[in-house]
């Protein structure tokens, strides 16, 4: 089948943009069309997105698009676009998150002052995203990586008046900066080995591809564990996952947006945009796979003891994550991709579902709700929904993606695998806390919870059902996707692994139901009898505190250090040119003194010194 | 030759008495007289090199001629300009005269 719509694909970022731009040039003046303007904006880039997708279902070919942009010397940088299986993936996901957030956000940030500030915020973000999506080299990726980063921070630090939301606006940009270095260093060894200078990902994968290239196995290694620590920022990764928590200081939408669904995938996208690179070097994959566990279940054990209802949901993401990394680290572009798909429904809805909580309820901390499944019917069954989807119940779409990541983690490595489970069960464990402690029990007194307008709730109506049927897309006895994204299948022979998953799925639910809900086990008395355990959990593994002590402090008296050397040395000196200057201008002034006969003296002077000199040199 | 010795000394003499004047008095009317001085040592050189030099000639009598008329109009314009320095100032002050510095 040709291809039709592919050809169109730069008009799916450019969408967003033209929106961001006509949001800023006439700013206030447009407070309601605003954000129709935005809705109207993303939904042409979801429905071409949609087009393009659908035609490549029907088996249409790549489509890549470039011109040369800057060229010097022997190397020539492009600027173009790649239709394949995967950034047309990517294309849905973003624009159906991104629409639906952006009706979502018309009810939920209505009061808002600065509502076309916000929507060309988002609209700004959604275009460089999905110029991510489509980049065609490493370049213009990165150029959009730093883009997504610019627009989280603006949007993080949206609440500027609020300092925490100032503050984690600043630890976002400058923690995810430390793996942005790394993503920087990436391309310009690759620039640098590369025959030809060729940062594109056909040539990457053409080079890396074929076993015994040009390139050693040592620098192979050093640019994959590189690209690999730009993605660990990102996408929040352990050790570089603090800033994703702070990060919901934004608004809840955003939460949504970037920070679960679309850009900390980015990092996962990366790896597996590069996946050649990885391939060629076993002890990357093996790096990426390691981490992607820990960061699973290290993460997943934080979210279990945290009280607020987003920051919950926040580790939950970056739990998420390190499966998804988990996924591609043990050899599978596919479990890992398809993860990433489900997870961007199922927690854009948790997200969503949690906004329209907090609107209702004007806190985020979950010992203050409690009862709201009677009086928010659709967003307690949605959070439901999205909730036993993420905790990998089947039949539901987390079920299928983590079952794909654990079997293919299975036979890579039981103890991998072993991890996998154990985070599985996490998982289910603190979501039924969630679940409980915010919509079971009896409602606090005071509380005038209602639901959520129909701008806010369809959209979780919408995203609860792609949580549900999202998943069937890739079965073990179904591999489509799997195929249509890389030619080959996530399908397995065993149920081993889908079996132990869905036990530790059932048996967290299970004991979430027994403490939060019946009671059966006292949780004060569990509490109290871990409560050096719960502590630990409570602050996050002291993280943010030994990062204080050992580089905020540092750098900070580094910083002090150098304030004092600039003060002391560096004015010092520029204060010691201007003196001399203006001491030999005041020199100069006294010489001028404007009396005519002064002159002459001076004059009269020189020429007798002159006289003398000539005389002088004629006699020797 | 030493005819034309003591023609250059009394010149030389001349000279640094104008100078002298020149560098010192400060009234600008006595400055220009010391100033004329100063011309004079110099004609008298040149008239005492047309006679005794080497190769006398007539030149340095025309060039003197000439000096002494630019000289009478060069005082014409200074004291001209000083009558409208003290009409506008009240003083012939040369320590005064320092608005180039203002």
């Amino acid at each position: 089948m040709a291809t039709v719509y592919a050809a169109y694909a730069w008009l799916v970022p450019t969408l967003p943009l033209a929106a961001f731009a006509l949001l800023t040039a006439f700013g206030r003046s447009l407070r309601t069309t605003g954000a129709w303007v935005a809705i109207t904006a993303s939904l042409g880039s979801l429905v071409l997105a949609l087009l393009i997708a659908g035609e490549r279902l029907a088996g249409a070919e790549d489509y890549s698009q470039s011109f040369e942009w800057l060229a010097f010397g022997t190397a020539t940088l492009h600027i173009g676009i790649d239709v394949t299986s995967l950034t047309s993936l990517m294309m849905v996901i973003v624009t159906v998150v991104g629409f639906l957030v952006n009706v979502y956000s018309y009810g939920y940030m209505r009061d808002d002052e600065r509502l076309t500030v916000f929507y060309a915020y988002v609209q700004l973000f959604l275009a460089s995203m999905l110029g991510l999506v489509l980049a065609d080299n490493l370049l213009m990726l990165y150029i959009f990586w730093e883009l997504v980063g610019v627009c989280s921070f603006l949007l993080i630090g949206f609440w500027y008046h609020k300092p925490e939301a100032r503050d984690a606006a600043k630890k976002a940009f400058i923690v995810t900066r430390v793996g942005d270095l790394g993503l920087l260093i990436a391309v310009l060894l690759l620039f640098w080995y590369m025959p030809g200078h060729a940062l594109d990902f056909s040539s990457i994968s053409n080079v890396f591809g074929n076993d015994g290239g040009t390139i050693s196995a040592g620098v192979t290694t050093l640019i994959a564990l590189l690209i690999f620590l730009g993605a660990v920022g990102k996408s929040g990764q352990f050790p570089l996952h603090v800033w994703l928590p702070d990060a919901m200081e934004g608004p809840t939408p955003i939460s949504a947006l970037i920070h679960a669904a679309t850009m900390v995938a980015a990092g996962v996208f990366l790896v597996a945009r590069t996946f050649p690179v990885f391939e060629a070097s076993p002890e990357a994959m093996t790096t990426v796979a390691v981490i992607g566990a820990f960061t699973a279940i290290f993460a997943a054990t934080i979210a279990l003891a945290q009280n607020d209802i987003k920051r919950v949901l926040a580790y939950s993401t970056v739990s998420q994550l390190g499966y998804m990394m988990l996924g591609l680290g043990v050899g599978s572009v596919v479990a890992g991709m398809f993860h990433l798909f489900t997870h961007a429904f199922f927690k854009a809805l948790l997200f969503l579902a949690a906004g329209s909580v907090i609107h209702a309820v004007h806190t985020q901390d979950i010992r203050e709700m409690g009862g709201l499944a009677g009086r928010m019917k659709i967003t307690a069954w949605t959070f439901g929904i999205g909730a036993l989807a993420l905790a990998g119940i089947p039949p539901l779409a987390g079920f299928w993606s983590k079952d794909a990541i654990l079997a293919a983690a299975l036979e890579k490595d039981p103890l991998l695998f072993t991890v996998g489970a154990v985070t599985a069960f996490l998982t289910a464990l603190y979501m039924s806390r969630l679940f409980y402690l915010v919509f079971a029990g009896k409602p606090k007194d005071g509380s005038h919870a209602h639901e959520s307008p129909a701008v806010m709730t369809v959209p979780l109506v919408v995203l609860a059902a792609l949580s549900v049927i999202a998943g069937f897309v890739e079965t073990p006895w179904y591999g489509g996707f799997g195929e249509w994204l890389t030619g080959e299948s996530a399908r397995h022979a065993g149920y081993l692994a889908m079996i132990i998953a869905t036990a530790a799925g059932l048996l967290g639910l299970y004991l979430g139901w027994l403490i939060w809900q019946k009671g059966t086990i006292d949780r004060k008395a569990l509490a109290a009898r871990m409560s050096g355990l719960v502590r630990v959990l409570e602050r996050k593994y002291y993280i943010d505190e030994f990062y204080d002590l050992v580089f905020v402090r540092s750098l900070r008296g580094l910083g002090h250090m150098l304030r004092r050397f600039d003060a002391l040395v560096v004015d010092g000196v520029v204060w010691l040119i201007a003196a001399t200057a203006q001491a030999v201008g005041r020199l100069n002034t006294r010489m001028q003194s404007g009396q005519l006969q002064g002159y002459l003296l001076a004059a009269v002077f020189s020429v007798v010194i002159l006289v003398l000199a000539m005389a002088g040199r004629r006699l020797w | 030759m030493t005819l034309l010795g003591s023609y250059l000394t009394l010149a030389a003499v001349l000279f640094c008495l104008g100078l002298y004047g020149v560098l010192t008095k400060r009234n600008a009317i006595v400055v220009l007289l010391s100033l004329e001085l100063m011309l004079n040592a110099v004609n008298l050189n040149l008239v005492a090199f047309a006679k005794y030099g080497m190769i006398p000639s007539l030149t340095g009598h025309i060039f003197t001629l000439f000096t002494i008329s630019v000289a009478a109009a060069e005082a014409a314009v200074g004291v001209a300009i000083l009558i409208v320095f003290y009409r506008r100032r009240v003083t012939v002050n040369v320590d005064e005269f320092d608005e180039l510095r203002r």
